[in-house]
């Protein structure tokens, strides 16, 4: 059977390409110490040597609109191209092409409708930075065929916080019954502490920097139960009106699995939202 | 009130980069235009096949052409689509950040919960 070699909960931040390819004046103070801590993150996945990268994100109005919208959806498709017109005009983000690998997405589609899942799928799928960025931070070679699947923490009426868990849990599960030798690794983003379009965009830091120490603190120690008794779809607007994307990670720490400790933790504060880095190995860290 | 039609000529409009252009330099006739000819649109299906029943309130026209995303915010517009749209349309006349913090500051009167995006 497949083999889960990591998993890896980031968040995706489109100004990371920008920041770090950048020269001379245009290029911001932080940029040096962010690509320091990005460098070091991606250590943590070529260490695991993968083969197969499961992509966890969720398109932002992109593709998937309102006339149409599922709450979880995987690409089956034996390419993907990424990045899209309004991401290169804001966030400088270069068009991409990822290989996929259509025998573990039907694999998916197939263990996860069976184990009570309705998940959509898509046999042509423009990926968004949500899924560009990890590989921009973590395999810039984009060499790796991926399984992208799509959450919506977006458009309400959205999907419970732990539907999100036991939607990890099940991909672990089904992604280690998959027939086939390959190492895999399954990287998901979402957000901490998140303000968009609203009153407290773009402050000097997140917009609920305890919030942010919190979650960073369940993450790290895989404590879903405190996690899950503290945040409800209500209680993320409190942090920032674009803080639901916190419910990938939350998907995440069903991944790695309750009371799992992340085996590499790391942290930027930047202005506008706080950077956050996990590594878990499931079957120990590689020598 | 059209809260899915708002948001459906913010996501047109913003993935269009010359209807990006035309909003900026004539609101109203951009305005008008998207409402007679596209609104109707089934974005995955053939002219035909268009719908008969969506159009604007007048304050949502009205908040649409006056450029005023704070109105948009209060009638519960997405505050992703506002804001990447507009941020096409008007970081290039700002400093570096400058058009962002501005645009969050002219919210700084809505308090927690915000007006319902759901559509």
């Amino acid at each position: 059977m497949a083999e889960v070699v990591a998993v890896i909960a980031s968040t995706h931040h489109p100004f990371y390409y920008r920041a770090s390819t950048s020269t001379g004046e245009d290029r911001p103070p932080f940029a040096d110490e962010w690509v320091r801590k990005i460098t070091a993150f991606r250590q943590t996945l070529t260490r695991a040597n993968p083969d197969v990268l499961v992509m966890v994100g969720s398109d932002h109005f992109h593709q998937l609109w309102l006339d149409n919208m599922p709450q979880f959806l995987v690409g089956k498709a034996p390419f993907y191209d990424a990045n899209w017109y309004n991401e290169e005009r804001e966030f400088g983000l270069p068009r991409m092409l990822l290989k996929g690998q259509e025998d573990l997405s039907a694999h998916i589609l197939r263990a996860g409708l069976d184990e009570g899942f309705d998940l959509a799928f898509s046999n042509e799928l423009r990926i968004d930075h949500s899924v560009t960025c990890p590989i921009i931070t973590l395999r810039p070679e984009a060499d790796l065929p991926i399984v992208p699947i799509y959450t919506n923490i977006f458009a309400p009426p959205l999907p419970q916080p732990k539907r999100f868990v036991q939607l990890g849990q099940a991909i672990r599960e089904i992604v280690e019954s998959w027939p086939s030798h390959l190492r895999v690794a399954v990287i998901g983003t979402g957000h901490l502490s998140l303000e968009l379009g609203g009153p407290r965009q773009f402050g000097p830091h997140g917009p609920d920097p305890e919030f942010d120490q919190k979650a960073v603190e369940w993450i790290a120690t895989g404590d879903l139960d405190r996690c899950l008794a503290e945040v409800t779809l209500d209680s993320l607007h409190s942090p920032g009106n674009a803080t639901h994307g916190f419910m990938d990670f939350m998907l995440m720490m069903g991944v790695a699995g309750a009371g799992q400790k992340a085996d590499y933790v790391d942290s930027l504060d930047l202005f506008h939202t706080m950077e956050a880095y996990f590594t878990w190995y499931p079957n120990g860290a590689p020598r | 009130m059209s809260k899915y039609l708002v948001d459906k000529f913010l996501f047109t409009i913003d993935r269009d980069p010359e209807l990006v252009e035309r909003y900026r330099e004539q609101p109203r006739e951009t305005v008008e235009w998207w409402e007679a000819e596209r609104a109707n649109a089934v974005l995955n299906c053939h002219a035909g096949e268009a719908s008969t029943w969506l159009r604007f309130t007048d304050e949502e026209r009205e908040a649409l052409t006056a450029h005023d995303h704070v109105k948009l915010f209060e009638l519960g517009a997405h505050p992703f689509l506002t804001l990447t749209l507009f941020i096409a349309m008007f970081e290039r006349d700002h400093g570096p950040l400058e058009y962002q913090k501005a645009y969050g500051a002219r919210l700084a009167h809505f308090n927690l919960p915000y007006p319902d995006i759901a559509t």
